[in-house]
């Protein structure tokens, strides 16, 4: 993976997305969005990393990313989802979900909706009203999710003013992230390490499924569903560790993987190569898991110093890699069966880096040394 | 627009250490390009002012840390002494440029008004070949002078300067100088350039003729330009300790009495006195943040220059600096995660000060909390950890996030504030009567631990779940395991005792003879512990009520259940 563009650009980064691609369309991904945080004035922005220069003699696209416009964000930039082409969700440390709206013909960003009072400790109502970050969100066009520190839930639908459903006191503890599972169905991660999944169609305020680690209760930051299998999710917690869960089987994760040495901040399934995962944690480290069977026969042993690492997930028995099905690259339940090799994209250590995307070849991540990074040839 | 830098350390190799440097100017230079290029997009005049004031700060900054490059850390001796400060000249005179291309660029170079300005300011600059192929020009244009330019520019060519591959040694140099600056003279007494005043004027120029230069005041715009200039023609093989002579005497010289010296003309005096500390006392002064003296003291420290020089209150000038910078950074909203970088690079006051400041940083979400706290995990500073996590957990508490609360205290491992989380629900229990917040008690794990309290209410939800599984055996003897072992408060075994009210009177005997004597035992315990009330007022009495109703309500169970036990087991050979 190579030719890595690093542009410096004065705001710490707390979240980055690709816009998506139109769906049957072959373009690669060349717009992305980034929230800032930590800043008197935040802001959401849109970069291009499209052709605008003169290609360089043997073709590829030359030249790092340039500001297309921005718009100022109130609050510190929590999570950020593209909703469709042109509007973005973004969630504030204030408790206010906004959706944003890019305006194509003269580049600029708009606010399009905003539901100023979606996550809160002590109500509108009260004298003594509290406002509380929202943590996550996540969109599946015309509804949105929301998940704070406050422990609610919201169910958001584009255009309507106030939220279709919310769970109040869903969790005790604060909801770090949430992915949508089946369309009705959305997981969360909260503080106390546990998954719970909710089922919009049934009334009550209840989880319909809890699942945890039977360990320390290591709270958990982030996850993401396998593009195709939709019960697998991927976790990061606190102490780096990824779990791999399947949510149909038990309680208890399938694979645990002893990663970075701080906070994972986002895990990421490749949403059309699922064998290859992204990870990005505090420890200023990104790690490119692959998965994939065609990895030829390496040597088991852990090279130290090296960018790239053969690791050995939990269990300790060096055997042959040997023929594996094509469903269970993740849930194998021989992990010691599987090397995942492991690749550290950035070059250098740098401060936390808090976010990643990837979308087709191209992988875009922010860090809090003020620094975008992106790569257009992640396979190559 | 800040430039962030992290901190250099390095260990001494002088090569190293002038890549350092050269590094710094570097990202000085973007910085400037990047805020020019801001002053040009700028919409309005007043911050298009004030950026491009910024760039002139910017550029002073540079011109200094450059000046101090050659003097303090390349150490330059005598000979590519020169050469160094020529080309430190030339970096910050630009206007040679556009005027050369203005001139070369017209139809009649040698007609241009510009041309022996061109020519001059080429000379000054000590950029001779280049000099010599401008008066070219004017040798074609001009056929009568173009015996003279000739003349000048084979003197031009002539010139014996230091080159960087060159073997000769300084001796040599000095005197092919020597014979080559008598050339000139001779020339010049001869009348050779006589005709053309523009000629004579270079030549007296190349022979360091003090007028001569100080009469193209204009085009040298600053005495340091003079200095170097002078020194170029005058005196090539300058040693370093003899440039402050040269220097105090052009800067008198140029500012010919007409005005007095500015803070910068005195930090580059200090700098050619090769007084450090003056030159870092006065950038201090004249400059408005500490990121220049800071950086460049840290440099200049490395080169173990600073060594000498400690400050009263007991750390060195570069720790000190580097202090004030760090604690500056942390006054910035986001600047904080560079300050600390800088603190750990403090080996005497710099833990103690991040250990103050980190405190202090305000925390309006959770993810900037975990930051904070990886930050001092990572520095074992126990204390501010927990210090950190109890106000967190504070705050959690009061806005009713008990899971939160809980979260927080097993990070920081603090057993008392969960035990005060443990109180809560069990108040919350006792007021309403069922717990709030069952998935987080229902799945304590191993964080049960932490405290007794905390302990104790896993286990009492434990006990709820097994009655309500109506697996009565072992809630009761867990009910009882829980008063004997003393990790329920005593405050909750009236309550305890009461749940244990349903279980004696149900039909079958579920608590064996054993077991009653031992809550027996317990309620004696904790009748006989309370004093009598010495004023009984209405509402005491009414309580008192309950309370002896109760009791006696217990010890009716008891005694009935022990009469039924006694004989069970009597009666079943003891089963």
């Amino acid at each position: 993976m190579e030719e890595l563009y690093a542009k410096f650009v004065s705001e710490k980064i707390s979240k980055t997305r690709w816009r998506p691609v139109p769906p049957g369309s072959l373009q690669t991904a060349e717009t992305f969005a980034t929230g800032s945080w930590d800043n008197e004035e935040n802001h959401v922005s849109l970069w291009s990393i499209g052709d605008f220069g003169n290609p360089d003699s043997d073709g590829s696209l030359e030249g790092d990313h340039r500001l297309l416009c921005d718009i100022k964000h109130h609050g510190d930039v929590m999570d950020l989802q593209f909703f469709d082409q042109e509007r973005i969700v973004a969630a504030s440390s204030t408790g206010c979900v906004t959706i944003f709206l890019h305006h194509p013909n003269n580049q600029t960003l708009s606010v399009s909706q905003q539901w100023t009072t979606a996550h809160y400790h002590t109500g509108p109502g009260s004298p003594s009203y509290c406002s509380a970050p929202c943590t996550g969100v996540v969109c599946d066009n015309p509804e949105i999710v929301t998940v704070g520190e406050d422990g609610r839930i919201n169910l958001f639908r584009a255009d309507h003013k106030e939220a279709v459903r919310t769970i109040d006191n869903a969790d005790s503890s604060t909801l770090h992230a949430v992915t949508f599972l089946r369309t009705p169905e959305i997981l969360t991660v909260n503080s106390i390490g546990q998954l719970k999944i909710w089922d919009f169609r049934q009334q009550g305020n209840e989880p319909s499924q809890i699942l945890s680690l039977t360990g320390d209760r290591v709270p958990l930051h982030c996850v993401d569903r396998h593009p195709n299998q939709q019960h697998v999710v991927a976790t990061g917690g606190q102490d780096g560790m990824l779990s791999i869960w399947d949510v149909r089987q038990g309680t208890m994760p399938v694979s645990l993987l002893k990663a970075h040495e701080a906070e994972m901040w986002e895990v990421h399934f490749h949403p059309s190569n699922p064998d290859h995962l992204f990870t990005c944690s505090e420890d200023g480290s990104l790690w490119h898991w692959d998965a994939s069977t065609d990895v030829p026969e390496k040597s088991s042993l852990f090279h130290q110093g090296g960018r790239t690492s053969t690791f050995l997930s939990h269990g300790i028995n060096h055997q042959a890699n040997a023929h594996q099905s094509l469903t269970s690259s993740w849930l194998s339940t021989d992990p010691a069966k599987d090397r995942i090799e492991i690749t550290s994209l950035l070059p250098s250590r740098t401060l936390s880096v808090n976010t990643l995307d990837v979308l087709g070849p191209c992988l875009v991540c922010g860090t809090d040394a003020e620094a975008i990074y992106v790569t257009r040839q992640l396979f190559s | 627009m800040e430039c962030a830098l992290v901190l250099w350390c390095l260990g001494g190799h002088l090569g190293k250490l002038v890549r350092v440097s050269k590094n710094y100017r570097s990202v000085i230079r973007a910085c400037m390009e990047e805020m020019h290029q801001t002053t040009i997009a700028a919409n309005d005049p007043a911050s298009g002012r004030q950026f491009s004031s910024q760039v002139s700060i910017l550029s002073v900054m540079e011109l200094i840390w450059n000046l101090c490059e050659i003097l303090f850390i390349e150490v330059a001796p005598a000979g590519p002494l020169l050469l160094l400060l020529l080309d430190w000249v030339r970096l910050h005179v630009c206007e040679v440029d556009t005027l050369s291309a203005d001139v070369l660029g017209s139809e009649n170079p040698s007609k241009h008004e510009g041309f022996w300005k061109l020519v001059t300011v080429l000379v000054l600059q000590g950029r001779l070949d280049e000099a010599r192929q401008v008066l070219s020009k004017e040798a074609d244009a001009n056929p009568p002078s173009a015996g003279m330019c000739r003349v000048l520019g084979d003197l031009m060519r002539t010139m014996p300067i230091l080159s960087p591959g060159n073997t000769q040694t300084l001796t040599e140099l000095e005197l092919r100088w020597q014979h080559w600056h008598e050339e000139c003279g001779r020339h010049l007494q001869d009348g050779t350039f006589a005709s053309s005043p523009p000629l004579e004027s270079l030549c007296k120029v190349m022979l360091g003729d003090e007028a001569a230069l100080l009469a193209h005041k204009d085009l040298l715009s600053n005495w340091y330009h003079f200095l170097v200039t002078r020194l170029l023609y005058s005196n090539p093989t300058v040693k370093p300790i003899d440039l402050h002579f040269y220097a105090q005497s052009s800067l008198d010289l140029f500012l010919g009495g007409e005005s007095s010296p500015e803070p910068l003309d005195n930090i580059l005096m200090a700098a050619f006195e090769f007084d450090i500390h003056q030159v870092i006392k006065e950038c201090s002064i004249a400059l408005s943040n500490w990121w220049f003296v800071a950086h460049l003291t840290d440099l200049l420290d490395h080169c173990r220059l600073l060594q000498s020089h400690n400050l009263y209150f007991g750390s060195n000038m570069r720790e000190f600096l580097l202090l004030e910078y760090a604690s500056g950074l942390f006054a910035h909203h986001s600047l904080w995660q560079l300050g600390v970088d800088y603190f750990d690079c403090c080996p005497e006051l710099g833990r103690a000060s991040l250990e103050l400041h980190i405190e202090r940083i305000p925390l309006n979400t959770e993810q900037k909390a975990l930051k904070v706290l990886r930050v001092c995990e990572q520095r074992q500073m126990t204390e501010q950890v927990r210090s950190i996590c109890k106000i967190l957990a504070m705050k959690a508490v009061r806005n009713n996030r008990l899971g939160s609360a809980l979260s927080w205290s097993i990070r920081a491992r603090d057993a008392a504030f969960a035990t005060l989380v443990s109180d809560r629900f069990l108040r919350d229990y006792c007021e309403r009567g069922c717990f709030s917040d069952l998935d987080l008690i229902d799945n304590l794990g191993p964080a049960m631990m932490l405290s007794d309290r905390l302990t104790f209410l896993g286990k009492y939800r434990e006990f709820h779940r097994l009655y309500g599984e109506k697996r009565f055996v072992e809630a009761a003897s867990l009910l009882l395991s829980l008063m004997t072992s003393q990790i329920a408060p005593r405050s909750f075994w009236m309550t305890l005792l009461t749940d244990a009210l349903p279980l004696l009177e149900q039909k079958q005997v579920i608590f064996s003879a054993e077991q009653t004597y031992e809550l027996m035992r317990c309620l004696e315990d904790l009748t006989s512990g309370r004093p009598a009330r010495a004023e009984p007022d209405a509402q005491r009495l009414e309580e008192d009520d309950v309370e002896t109703t109760k009791v006696e309500m217990l010890r009716l169970a008891l005694a009935r259940n022990l009469a039924r036990a006694i004989v069970r087991e009597g009666s079943l050979g003891g089963s």
